[in-house]
């Protein structure tokens, strides 16, 4: 394996994730001190602004994955929303039914992410085509079948968007959780390094012994999984699912956006989850600082065009190749 | 005999698959079988074909332009706003949509060129800031009308005309739009080096070819086709924040359908037309057939994945 593709180690992979978060954080402070709203910065008002990650950090954690072996995901947002709609069409509020509705999300994540990962890996479909057409077809058969599917979580499901343990958000944990196991996996397993000497260069792996689609295939299915998760997350905030969820949160084009702002390259090979949840973080306080500032929402979309595009230049800039 | 066989498969598939649909097409409805029937097909397929075209560009160098959908709102917004249903004011809002349209593809193009910025990222950040425009520039809510000669290019019919009977003015700027687009990609050496540039940009380099300017124009070619989309839709359609939604999708499916290899290198016109077609026609007959409108998407879907897949298969890097 190349020496690109395996992280370094110690404390210098953190560097920019690190830089990123307190930079963030620092305007937000400063935003908040400025427009005299202190309560932004007390412990409800710090636990609001990470609340505001998770929806968008689990989906970005699997979307981490599928970078960094060199392939993306564009289908996570039309999965978040069928999440989301099946989920609370199985619950449809009856507490005996959270598993089978927890249960029937997670399948249908697997499953789309085995179709995506056997059409990038075996058919050798580009996999901006393959992905986006499975979510072309999640967003119609959707859209199609919506009014027999309508239905709603029981307020007891309903704890995982609001439940808090010892004063923290049960959501910030189940967030942290998959960053932990995402971050682990990758850095501490022989299965995450071979991941990124995958995504490093592919006909080197294979000639390595490392059975490269399988790889591919996994990072698939962990991506779609992620992005049931969130759904189930978002089913559970809003008490119900809706056919247009994911798009309108534009899950599919930000969850790329912070992982890229996070340092991954989407060429694959290079990166990492810290940097994915430092782009998360940014993005959560963008929102949170607009907010503050009272900043009219359009001119806030054409801002925050501006910021992705002008976060992810400041990276490639100084590249000599030429990108697509 | 072996020599008309070979040809014969040097034909792009899509032509065929296009023919087949739309005698489908005239098979389910008695409307389609007249010329002025097939003539007002082309008509409203005349958005997509274009901005397949235009599309094309970009993708053929290497590219992605996913800023071309919003940029139709914005255009039909600003046309809106700047005549206020003034049909004095027609020229002076189309010359301002082509100067918007010019801005957003050297925008895009600086971005992707010079910065350096995987343009699917790029014009993701230039989709979001346009439509905020759009959204801006209306205050949120676009309303008003387009002036009857500006709709004129969109919807107007000429009748009486010799053989055909009836014969739609967007027609005659889809035949305009292909042959521009299609002198530009096949009869100059800008288009042939474009390929070259899309294949290999390092070797394009290196031979010479000037890589930056060159995919910037790329960025600008696919504007202009948006513009030129825009104003057919906005003479359709009238004004709304959605009726660009989703077109940047739809050309990307045109184009690949059509054979134009995703990361560049390969593709032709002649393609990107036939994709343009064959997706129109497809919704057609969809529609024909009595399918639910919102399953169009996922048969979009379907198709866009399975025409990748065939690509891959005919021994094509797709």
């Amino acid at each position: 394996m190349s020496g690109a593709a395996i992280p370094r180690g110690g404390l210098a992979k953190f560097r920019l994730p690190l830089a990123l978060v307190i930079c963030a954080a620092v305007v937000y402070a400063a935003t908040a001190l400025g427009t005299a709203q202190g309560e932004q910065l007390s412990w409800s008002g710090v636990m609001g602004l990470l609340q505001r990650m998770v929806a968008l950090g689990i989906v970005a954690v699997g979307q981490t994955l599928v970078l960094l072996v060199g392939s993306i995901d564009l289908s996570v947002a039309n999965l978040i929303s069928v999440s989301a709609v099946i989920a609370s069409h199985v619950m449809n509020g009856n507490t005996d039914a959270i598993a089978l509705g927890v249960l029937a999300a997670i399948a249908i994540g697997i499953l789309v992410g085995a179709v995506n990962g056997v059409l990038v890996a075996k058919l050798k479909v580009s996999p901006l085509i393959a992905t986006l057409g499975v979510g072309l077809v999640l967003q119609g058969v959707l859209t199609t079948s919506y009014e027999t599917l309508a239905g709603s979580v029981p307020a007891s499901f309903r704890v995982l968007a609001y439940g808090r343990v010892a004063g923290l958000p049960l959501a910030i944990l189940l967030l942290i959780v998959v960053v932990a196991l995402a971050g682990f996996v990758l850095a501490r397993t022989a299965a995450g390094y071979r991941l990124y000497g995958v995504g490093g260069n592919v006909q080197t792996a294979r000639l390595a012994g490392i059975r490269t689609d399988r790889f591919i295939i996994g990072a698939h299915i962990a991506a779609s999984v992620t992005a049931a998760i969130s759904g189930l997350y978002l089913a559970s905030w809003l008490g119900a699912g809706t056919p247009w969820v994911g798009r309108d949160g534009g899950y599919d084009l930000d969850s790329i956006a912070v992982v890229v702002i996070g340092g991954t390259l989407l060429s694959g090979g290079r990166g990492g989850v810290a940097g994915t949840i430092a782009g998360v973080f940014v993005f959560a306080t963008i929102d949170a600082v607009f907010n503050m500032l009272q900043i009219d929402p359009f001119l806030g979309q054409v801002l925050r065009g501006v910021i992705v595009v002008g976060a992810v230049a400041s990276y490639t800039i100084r590249t000599k190749a030429h990108v697509a | 005999m072996t020599r008309g066989l070979a040809s014969l498969r040097r034909i792009n598939p899509t032509i065929l698959v296009f023919v087949v649909l739309l005698a489908a097409i005239c098979w389910m409805s008695p409307l389609y079988r007249t010329p002025a029937g097939l003539l007002s097909l082309l008509q409203r397929a005349a958005p997509v074909v274009i901005l397949s075209c235009g599309q094309s560009f970009v993708l053929i160098a290497g590219g992605f332009d996913l800023a071309s959908g919003s940029l139709i709102t914005l255009v039909v917004v600003a046309c809106a706003l700047i005549t206020g249903g003034d049909a004095g004011w027609t020229w002076v809002a189309l010359l301002a949509s082509y100067g918007i349209g010019a801005a957003v593809g050297v925008v895009n193009g600086v971005i992707v060129a010079r910065g350096k910025v995987p343009s699917i990222i790029a014009t993701l950040g230039t989709l979001l800031s346009v439509k905020g425009i759009a959204m801006m520039w209306s205050g949120g809510a676009p309303g008003g009308y387009l002036p009857a000669n500006l709709r004129f290019f969109g919807r107007y019919v000429w009748r009486h005309v010799p053989l055909v009977g009836r014969f739609p003015v967007a027609v005659v700027v889809l035949i305009i739009s292909i042959a521009i687009m299609a002198w530009l990609m096949h009869g100059t050496n800008f288009g042939r080096l474009l390929l070259m540039i899309g294949d290999n940009p390092r070797a394009a380099e290196l031979a010479g070819a000037p890589v930056r300017r060159f995919r910037m124009l790329t960025f600008v070619i696919s504007a202009l086709a948006s513009v030129t989309a825009g104003i057919l839709l906005g003479g359709f359609s009238g004004v709304s924040v959605d009726v660009g939604t989703g077109y940047e999708l739809q050309a990307i499916s045109a184009a690949v359908i059509g054979g134009v290899v995703l990361l560049g290198g390969q593709g032709s016109m002649l393609g990107a037309v036939f994709g343009g077609l064959t997706l129109y026609a497809l919704f057609t007959l969809l529609n024909l057939v009595g399918f639910p409108e919102p399953m169009r998407v996922a048969v979009q879907g379907i198709i866009l994945i399975a025409a990748a897949a065939l690509s891959a298969r005919r021994g094509r890097r797709i």
